[in-house]
């Protein structure tokens, strides 16, 4: 009996006759289409009420609309910007572009520091020291427990209570704490500093080529070789060299009271740390729990064979558990770090000027509400799908090949 | 089969509902202003004003309202609705006053709004008069020894973000190629907290509104100071939406009505013994002849009832801000050297 | 040939067992371990002992008042380096707790707070887990808006805008999550369905909008554009507009929610249903829902507890909750200093209501785990 048996379902062998639609509503095509039509009726039809009234309501209030607004000039002032504006030249568009890139400066750091932060802390929570792990426990129940924007106002609250500018902390004369902000000493830009950051990226580059190249190494004959020469080379002396020769120019703008600022130097404003602090915070508590649960996740097997083969606890984690660990971590972190970009909104909360402020400041200037609004959400969309695709691509990257 | 006929059914009748309502009719014509009307089917005349600046808008112990704009408004509701309990005084922040009354929910706005082109051009709103004439001013604390605002380049000045002061200030430090740091919170309570917590040198907002948050600090008022110089012009007022002129016309002509009364001499307390004065002027104003109140679809006593409930123009001002400690100046009627002047009730 | 040996009872060794075997091996298993332990416990001494002297050992806990009722806050003011100020709490508990609610009426409110109170504790228990739960919901709702309106029963009527403080968090958060749940289970239904592609772009597009933009431009919009999408006329009042933003918000995140316990549910439930002859409607809600939504109560508690904390947000439109309510007490001249204890006593509050809820969901997540597991 050498004939296997298969499936006539999948060979289309008994498939159900193909029927013409019947004008009846005992057929499950036709009450599908009506119903289909019927409930995207009603909301167009919603939907065309509200659009309909707020044409009415504009038009006679005398309200401008579209996005007209955007090549005036803004005359309002920005805090703190990346690019250089000037609110006499500058346009309001370039005020909500300053926006968006103070919210990514917020939302990218945040990303990064939150993540460590949020990983030390749920590794902490598995610690076997019960102090470590209390702790780490009481941590983040507190901070779940309390609203972010309660944090946040906290936050900026301690902040007010530093020291007034001629008070300043003092970090040997060079940078100073107070509550105008951290100032610090910043480098004078030359070309040969370009020059020496090209250098480091080739040498990143050669590195990561001859990481590749002792990986194989050490598969085929199981001894690596060091890749620490290479990077040290690469990555450090090949810049140094290069900055050398172009002259070294080593000159810092240092930031000296004047009146009653410091002027020059880098800032590091109250508002951008408060904000920091508290999302990075706030996100850290929840980024623990999941990486302590994306732990517990691994069986148990695991770390016996490896406490067998005789690694110690925390290279077990690192080359052993942490992988494994990081297929169930990554789809709630996503949504973490979709949670930490939205609520970098709550800035207009503390003044920290951004998009959400700058676009609720620019509504009330031109007084054109619905596009105002809508340039807020079509950032944070644009945002949320850039952070899910990015994550999703990572998440197939990283998937397990089943055999 | 019976589920799907009730929800069709229910979707049904809310599509119909739906499109029933938007053919409901504009309000009726019946004083020839949509927002007057509107506002006396309601019972009530919705009034937005701030509720946090001492002396313009701000509630007393008793949680009654008090202030130069909460007068404004009790007046223009004596006028227009002949009583002046027929008020809700709706609260509105920096960023939501404009759509507020773009959008209706008030239907005058007393909120010490700096008239300008911008906003009349933009934001389909009109001016109905100018209850204070203001500047721009700043507010610095005794111990940073500053005496004059050339003195503040690299300054740090804490101001509301959405108002005319924070246009103003980048145009005074351009003018002058001085540099500032803005700080801009909404909040106005959290704005003063960080004024007065030192994370600015300077606050700023109208000169009338930096003296009475000074007044009410109490005795910490002697470490601030106003500095003297006014940078800007900033004539506040009370505002309506465009489209309705008669209650643009009503608005108006209730301030109108009150600074005549000034002039005449006429306050809250002998209005009545004017009942039988020969002055025509006075007597057009209290209704005793003509169609002053006809004409802009009141009651022909409109002017008596304002001036019964809350006085003349300067009553307003005595009671609210004279208490401060701020001069009346150039808000005075035009014959005592001041601004306010009063066309002819006529 | 020797005797059957003795057996050898030797005690264990005093440093395996009892109190100093367990800090052997929980805090000073290895010189890292001991490291961290004493650092760590010096930090937590110092701490918790400086924290109970600013908090209670030097704390002022009331001020004198002048003639006119003001208080007189200098003492506090010298004392505020060392000492907490608990007089604020003291003088503002009321206009932090009920907002500018009559004050004579108060105890209105307050019964609402016992109500909500005591409507979450009855729903979490189990044996309330019947049908009859949705008509004890909507009953006490209907006695909280008749308590906070007044107007009948010889009440008196109270608008509300005068309402304020931890009703109305309670207020939003609840009406919140309950009116959303029904919203919610359509839009996962939809989401699912195979037949109606339609509806199925629909409640997807709806969904992933919503959770790609804050809850504060949902709050904006709003508060803000409401009134533009309605009639000349007709006005929606400030509550009720946020309460809406927070049920379309809460409807988004509660679907998905939703949406995991119908995946996690087996097929065979939806296709022995099919094979008894059950319609599509009959199918959902007697036989997957059921089970399907006792699936996701922890994370629908979860989710529960972040609305919450989010209702916090509507400060930024000038709606007037327990934090907003602490920020106006903080902007009265004699207190403007003391935000530190009006926050850590808001925190308070807020943690008391959290952390029960995530104690309760957490109990919750591991009794139905078991049964889950074989």
């Amino acid at each position: 009996m050498a004939e296997t048996v298969t499936d006539p379902r999948l060979s289309g062998g008994r498939l159900a006759p193909k029927r013409d639609i019947r004008l009846s509503w005992s057929d499950p095509l036709l009450r599908s289409i009506v119903w289909q039509v019927v409930i995207i009726g009603v909301v167009v039809a919603i939907g065309w009420y509200l659009i309909t009234n707020t044409h009415q309501n504009l038009a006679s209030r005398r309200i401008a609309t579209g996005f007209g607004f955007l090549d005036r000039v803004a005359g309002i002032p920005i805090g703190e910007s990346l690019i250089p504006y000037d609110p006499a030249i500058h346009t309001y568009g370039r005020a909500l572009w300053i926006g968006v890139l103070n919210t990514l400066r917020v939302a990218v750091v945040g990303v990064v520091l939150a993540t460590v932060l949020g990983t030390v802390i749920g590794i902490g929570r598995l610690s076997r020291n019960w102090l470590v792990a209390k702790l780490t426990a009481f941590y983040v129940e507190t901070i779940r427990d309390l609203p972010l924007l309660l944090q946040l106002l906290f936050w900026y609250t301690i902040l007010q209570g530093l020291p007034g500018p001629k008070q300043a902390i003092r970090f040997g004369d060079v940078a100073f704490l107070s509550n105008r902000g951290f100032r610090y000493p910043t480098l004078n830009w030359e070309a040969a500093h370009e020059a020496a950051v090209a250098a480091g990226l080739i040498g990143l580059a050669v590195t990561w080529i001859w990481a590749r190249h002792a990986r194989r190494r050490q598969t085929l004959t199981g001894i690596r070789p060091p890749v620490w020469p290479a990077a040290l080379a690469g990555a450090v002396i090949f810049p140094m060299v290069v900055w050398a020769v172009m002259g070294a120019p080593m000159a810092f703008e240092v930031p000296v009271l004047r009146g009653f600022n410091f002027q020059g130097g880098g800032t590091v404003s109250p508002e951008y740390f408060a904000l920091l602090t508290g999302l990075v915070t706030y996100t850290a508590g929840y980024i623990a729990e999941i990486v302590r649960s994306g732990i517990q996740a691994v069986p148990q097997g695991q770390w016996e064979a490896a406490g067998a083969l005789g690694l110690r606890r925390g290279q077990v984690l690192r080359q052993i558990v942490l992988p494994q660990a990081l297929r169930v971590i990554i789809p709630p972190m996503t949504s973490q770090y979709l949670n930490l970009a939205k609520n970098s909104s709550l800035a207009v909360a503390i003044g920290y000027q951004d998009i959400v402020s700058l676009a609720n400041t620019t509504l009330n200037q031109t007084g054109q509400a619905i596009e105002g609004i809508a340039v807020i959400m079509a950032v944070f969309l644009t945002i949320s799908l850039s952070i899910s695709l990015f994550m999703n691509w990572y998440n197939a990257h990283i998937a397990l090949v089943e055999r | 089969m019976k589920t799907f006929a009730r929800i069709g059914t229910f979707a049904a009748l809310a599509g119909l509902w739906f499109a029933g309502a938007g053919t409901v009719p504009a309000a009726a014509q019946g004083t020839g202003s949509a927002t007057l009307d509107a506002a006396r089917t309601r019972g009530q005349l919705l009034c937005g004003m701030s509720g946090q600046v001492p002396g313009f808008s701000l509630p007393d112990s008793q949680g009654v309202m008090r202030g130069l704009d909460a007068d404004t408004c009790r007046a223009v509701a004596a006028a227009a609705m002949g009583d002046v309990n027929k008020l809700k005084f709706v609260p509105t922040t920096t960023q939501n006053r404009f759509t507020a009354l773009q959008s209706g929910e008030v239907d005058m706005l007393s909120r010490s709004t700096t008239w300008t082109l911008g906003r009349e051009g933009n934001l389909g709103l009109m001016f109905a008069w100018i209850n204070y004439y203001d500047g721009t001013g700043f507010l610095v604390k005794k111990s940073a020894g500053v005496k004059a605002a050339k003195e503040m380049d690299g300054a740090t000045i804490c101001v509301q973000p959405g108002t005319s002061t924070e246009l103003a200030i980048a145009d005074y430090y351009r003018l002058n190629n001085m540099k500032f740091t803005p700080i801009l919170i909404q909040d106005i309570a959290e704005i003063q907290g960080a004024f007065l917590s030192g994370r600015c040198d300077a606050y700023s907002t109208d000169a009338s509104a930096l003296a009475t948050f000074r007044f009410s600090q109490g005795p910490k008022a002697a470490d601030l100071a106003l500095l003297p110089d006014i940078i800007s012009k900033e004539p506040l007022g009370a505002m309506v939406r465009k489209g309705d002129d008669k209650w643009f016309d009503v608005v108006r002509w209730t301030f109108i009505a009150m600074i005549t009364a000034e002039e005449k001499g006429i306050t809250s307390a002998n209005v009545d013994s004017f009942a039988d004065t020969k002055d025509p002027d006075i007597r057009r104003l209290l209704g005793l002849e003509g169609e002053m109140g006809k004409a802009l679809g009141l009651d022909a006593k409109f002017a008596y009832n304002v001036i019964k409930a809350v006085g003349n123009f300067g009553e307003m001002w005595d009671r609210n801000i004279t208490p401060m400690g701020v001069q009346r100046g150039i808000n005075n009627i035009w014959s005592k050297g001041g601004l306010q002047y009063a066309p002819p009730m006529r | 040939m020797d005797a059957a040996p003795t057996p050898i009872r030797a005690r264990p060794l005093v440093a395996t067992i009892g109190p100093v075997g367990w800090a052997r091996a929980n805090l000073f298993s290895s010189w890292a371990s001991t490291a961290v332990t004493l650092v760590l416990g010096y930090v937590i001494l110092r701490a918790v002992t400086g924290l109970f002297d600013w908090a209670v050992l030097n704390a002022i806990w009331s001020v004198p008042y002048n003639d006119k009722g003001i208080p007189d806050t200098s003492v506090c003011q010298t004392n505020s380096a060392q000492g907490a100020c608990w007089a604020v709490i003291a003088d503002k508990y009321r206009l932090i707790l009920f907002g500018r609610y009559p004050f004579a009426e108060q105890w209105r409110p307050f019964i609402c707070v016992l109500l909500f109170i005591g409507l979450y504790i009855v729903s979490a228990m189990r044996r309330f887990w019947r049908k009859e739960l949705a008509l004890i919901w909507a009953a006490t709702l209907t006695l909280i808006g008749i308590l906070m309106w007044g107007g009948v029963f010889g009440l008196t009527a109270v608008p509300n805008d005068y309402w304020g403080g931890l009703p109305i968090t309670l207020i939003l958060a609840t009406f919140g999550i309950a009116l959303a749940f029904p919203l919610a289970i359509l839009v996962a239904l939809g989401r699912r369905s195979t037949g109606m592609p339609a509806v199925k772009m629909l409640c997807v597009g709806y969904v992933e909008l919503i959770r790609g933009v804050p809850l504060i431009s949902v709050l904006f919009m709003a508060s803000v554009m409401f009134p533009l999408f309605m009639p000349p006329g007709i006005n929606i009042d400030k509550l009720l507009r946020a309460q809406i933003a927070v049920i379309l918000f809460a409807a988004a995140y509660l679907a998905e929610v939703v949406r995991g316990g119908l995946q996690a549910l087996p097929r065979g439930q939806a296709e022995a249903a099919d094979a008894l002859g059950l319609n599509y409607w009959k199918k959902t809600f007697l036989i997957i829902l059921p089970q399907a939504l006792r699936l996701v109560i922890p994370p629908l508690v979860n989710t529960f507890i972040g609305f919450f904390k989010d209702t916090s947000l509507v400060l930024i439109i000038g709606l007037f909750d327990l934090l907003t309510m602490g920020k106006v007490a903080l902007s009265d001249p004699p207190w403007q200093s003391f935000s530190t204890e009006v926050y850590i006593t808001l925190g308070l509050i807020y943690i008391a209501f959290c952390f029960a809820m995530s104690k309760y969901s957490r109990g919750l997540e591991r009794e139905l785990g078991q049964a889950q597991r074989r």
